[in-house]
């Protein structure tokens, strides 16, 4: 079984070898491609259940099963650049659910994208996203995760823009990728300052990794500027990376833009890949952000991290004012799709927040159920747009309850997990553990009073969409004011009348909202398995009621937050017309600012664009008068060291050269002249010769 | 006067009428007979050194003379031989026209 971590890197080849072999297929060639796809993902998937079953059997008293395996990439100079797998259960956690859920995306695809005249190069995209995610997980070297990371960055661009004949499509993916790498310019000056400091850059490597005891402890009694630790400073800018990609306040406009993407794509990038990253690269590098580190020399003393200050206070902020902010707008927006991204990057918030007050298993683990209820969200709202002949307003919907029962019943689970309904749905369990960390935590209330009322809105604006979409009367909907982005299809859409969609489609969202509702087992306080997962703990899991009082609150204020949520909305909505929003009639001005997403984009456009110029301007210039002029005088200098050297060259050495060249050619015509040809006369020289010769010698010989 | 002197002379006189022949004539076959006259000349000398010489009653000289005047044959027909391929060629056997390869 501990063999499974050589065999670990199977997981993300598996998926690039299908990418790869689509790419070389041609485009009429859909259902090789589409098995490729789906085939590679439920091979990957199997894989990662048997490094999954690997990781839950921890040796007593030493924690959490952490395998690794190192290799040399390649020499550089003196030292090598290792590269590692890492099997932990926070990456075989992630495993299992990203192939799962991928899985059930592709699957969904072949039904989403059947009309597609490019569906074989989606499903090849598909697998390079998929595949990237898997190396992203089970790399044990940042390098390695950052250079993965930016292949999901690289995909998510090819998949956002893949209908880039709509200019919105191309602009998003820009966005998306510019956004993120914004947030990555921060992530890599962590990597090359941690590896400057540390010398290595692999997670575990027998104790001399950047994660391990030895380092950690003496990056942790480093001091920089401000009396930051070193530790602490590496961890924010690694946490910029992941709000660029987890869409944090402030780097999360491209989120709701990535919309424009197919809508299995949405789900992808929302549910299992993409934003899961940023999440998944801050509990990856957890240790990294400890605020107190027992000190060296305790030898076989374990880690003790304490979650308060430094790196996770930063991260708990962010990810509290992300939450609200996000699902304020969330409410006032229109779009089907855009009020699930908004949702997607509150959720997020959650997710940050609880990895800042409670420590990864409390993040990871809402990450997880997310996982589970927005792929299922997002498919839901696939099979809608599906069906209504790719309408995208929420207002132009309604009454699909009847039209579409499966799409409605799996919607409803979902729309119920994310809200927080209590008890059977995981989102309650997950997003109740991330509220009892925050009101437990000790440095600010803040945080906690945010979230709960992040919640109260997260029921509010699903229950508005809910009811738009599912409840509200069908007649009504075709009065309701056409949108400004609305497209070309909605004469079509209205000519028919919506249909269920077909069991390619179903089949995942009724298995993905069972996975919702079994997910909320492994969380409970009666069994608080996943806690123990993580933690390495499972030998001592004790089964019944642990939670102590303030667990017990949160529970009731949360309850209470989803009821004053639904009720408030149910009652607003469906007492007043479809024509006017309930809300947006009350509260004109705020619904406006909420509407327009609080105008962050233009908000960025009227500072950041111009600043951007005007630096563009400023550059511009420079380089046309300063740096052209050196140019210039350069280029001067040359032409005239070069004239003299012409002329030095023609005046001097040429004529000399000429001088040997005349005397040698007047050499040779002398003797040429004597090469006559006439055998007769060379005989006679030789004639004249010899008798010269007998003369002298007779002469000579006489005296 | 010796009678060696008288032969050697003869010889040197044959010598020379053949030099000048090779030398002035421009008629191929004449440049020849020139040739063969100072190769007489030496075929002479041969003979009168054996003659005259300290071992008269070897044949030595006789051998080497019948010898030489075998091979001057050969080499006389080669030479026409070649004569006749210029007379072919160039439409002259004048030794001035033959002079293609002149520098």
């Amino acid at each position: 079984m501990k063999g499974i971590v050589n065999q670990l890197w199977l997981i993300p080849a598996l998926p690039l070898l299908a990418a790869g072999i689509i790419a070389l297929l041609k485009r009429p060639q859909r259902k090789p491609a589409a098995a490729l796809a789906i085939g590679s993902m439920a091979l990957a998937f199997l894989v990662s259940c048997v490094a999954f079953v690997a990781t839950l059997q921890p040796e007593a008293g030493k924690g959490a099963v952490q395998l690794t395996h190192n290799f040399a990439w390649f020499d550089l100079g003196g030292s090598a650049l290792r590269l590692g797998w890492l099997l932990d259960p926070l990456t075989a956690g992630m495993l299992v659910m990203v192939t799962f859920v991928g899985s059930l995306i592709f699957i969904f695809s072949t039904g989403y994208m059947a009309d597609d005249e490019n569906f074989t190069r989606f499903f090849g995209f598909l697998a390079l996203f998929a595949a990237a995610m898997l190396g992203l997980l089970i790399a044990n070297n940042l390098l390695f995760l950052f250079m993965c990371w930016e292949l999901v960055g690289v995909a998510s661009y090819l998949l956002i823009g893949f209908w880039f004949h709509k200019p919105s499509a191309a602009a998003a993916a820009k966005k998306a990728f510019i956004t993120t790498r914004i947030g990555d310019l921060g992530f890599f000056l962590g990597i090359v300052w941690l590896y400057h400091e540390s010398g290595t850059l692999l997670f575990y490597d027998e104790g001399a990794g950047c994660l391990e005891q030895t380092v950690v402890t003496k990056l942790f009694w480093q001091a920089t500027v401000g009396g930051l630790s070193v530790s602490t400073a590496i961890s924010l800018l690694l946490f910029c990376g992941a709000v660029g990609k987890s869409g944090q306040v402030p780097l999360h406009v491209w989120l709701p833009d990535a919309m424009e993407g197919p809508t299995p794509v949405s789900a992808l990038i929302h549910a299992a890949t993409m934003v899961a990253a940023g999440v998944f690269l801050m509990a990856r590098v957890h240790p990294l952000m400890a605020t107190v580190v027992t000190p060296l020399g305790e030898a076989g003393s374990a880690f003790e991290f304490v979650w308060d200050g430094g790196a996770p206070f930063v991260i708990a902020w962010v990810g509290a004012i992300t939450a609200v902010f996000a699902a304020l707008i969330a409410v006032a927006q229109n779009d089907i799709k855009r009020i699930l991204a908004y949702s997607t990057v509150s959720q997020l918030g959650y997710m940050m927040l609880g990895l800042g007050v409670g420590g990864p298993a409390v993040g990871m683990f809402h990450l997880l159920t997310h996982a589970f209820f927005k792929a299922l969200l997002f498919l839901g709202a696939g099979s809608v747009i599906h069906g209504s002949h790719h309408e995208q307003d929420i207002r132009r919907m309604g009454g699909l309850r009847k039209l579409m029962p499966v799409t409605f019943a799996t919607y409803a689970v979902g729309m119920m997990a994310l809200a927080g309904f209590p008890l059977v749905f995981s989102g309650f369990w997950s997003k109740d553990e991330v509220l009892h960390a925050a009101m437990i935590w000790s440095p600010s209330k803040l945080p906690f009073a945010l979230a709960l009322f992040g919640a109260v809105l997260t029921s509010f604006y699903m229950t508005r969409q809910m009811w738009y979409v599912f409840f509200a009367p069908r007649a009504e909907a075709a009065h309701a004011e056409p949108a400004a982005h609305h497209d070309d299809h909605h004469a079509h859409g209205h000519a028919h009348e919506p249909y269920e969609s077909p069991r390619v489609m179903t089949v995942p969202l009724a298995i993905l909202a069972g996975a919702t509702v079994l997910l909320s087992l492994f969380a409970t306080p009666v069994w608080p398995w996943f806690h123990a997962y993580l933690g390495g703990h499972l030998d001592h899991l004790h089964v019944g009621w642990s939670a102590d009082s303030a667990a017990l609150l949160t529970m009731v204020l949360s309850v209470i937050a989803v009821a004053v949520g639904v009720g408030v909305s149910w009652r607003l909505y469906s007492r007043s017309s479809t024509s006017v929003d309930a809300v947006g009639s009350r509260f004109p001005k705020l619904f406006k600012a909420l509407e327009g997403r609080l105008f962050v984009d233009e908000f960025y456009a009227a500072t950041v664009f111009r600043l951007n110029a005007a630096v563009a301007t400023l550059s511009d210039w420079f380089d046309r008068f300063v740096w052209g002029s050196v140019v210039e005088l350069t280029a001067l200098v040359a032409k005239a060291l070069a004239f003299v050297s012409r002329s030095v060259d023609e005046q001097g050495i040429n004529f000399g050269f000429d001088a040997g060249c005349q005397t040698t050619r007047g050499a040779g015509w002398l003797a040429s002249k004597l090469q006559n040809g006439q055998t007769q006369c060379y005989l006679r020289i030789l004639g004249t010769g010899v008798v010269v010769l007998i003369v002298a010698l007779a002469w000579m010989g006489k005296n | 006067m010796n009678p060696l002197h008288g032969y050697l002379l003869v010889s040197a006189l044959l010598f020379a009428v053949g030099l000048a022949g090779a030398l002035v004539r421009r008629n191929a076959i004449l440049v020849l007979v020139g040739v063969e006259l100072m190769l007489n000349a030496a075929n002479l000398n041969f003979l009168a050194f054996w003659r005259y010489g300290p071992n008269p009653e070897a044949l030595t000289g006789v051998m080497f003379v019948i010898f030489a005047i075998g091979v001057a044959a050969a080499e006389a027909a080669v030479g026409l031989a070649l004569v006749i391929a210029i007379y072919r060629h160039y439409r002259s056997s004048n030794v001035e026209d033959v002079a293609t390869m002149k520098g």
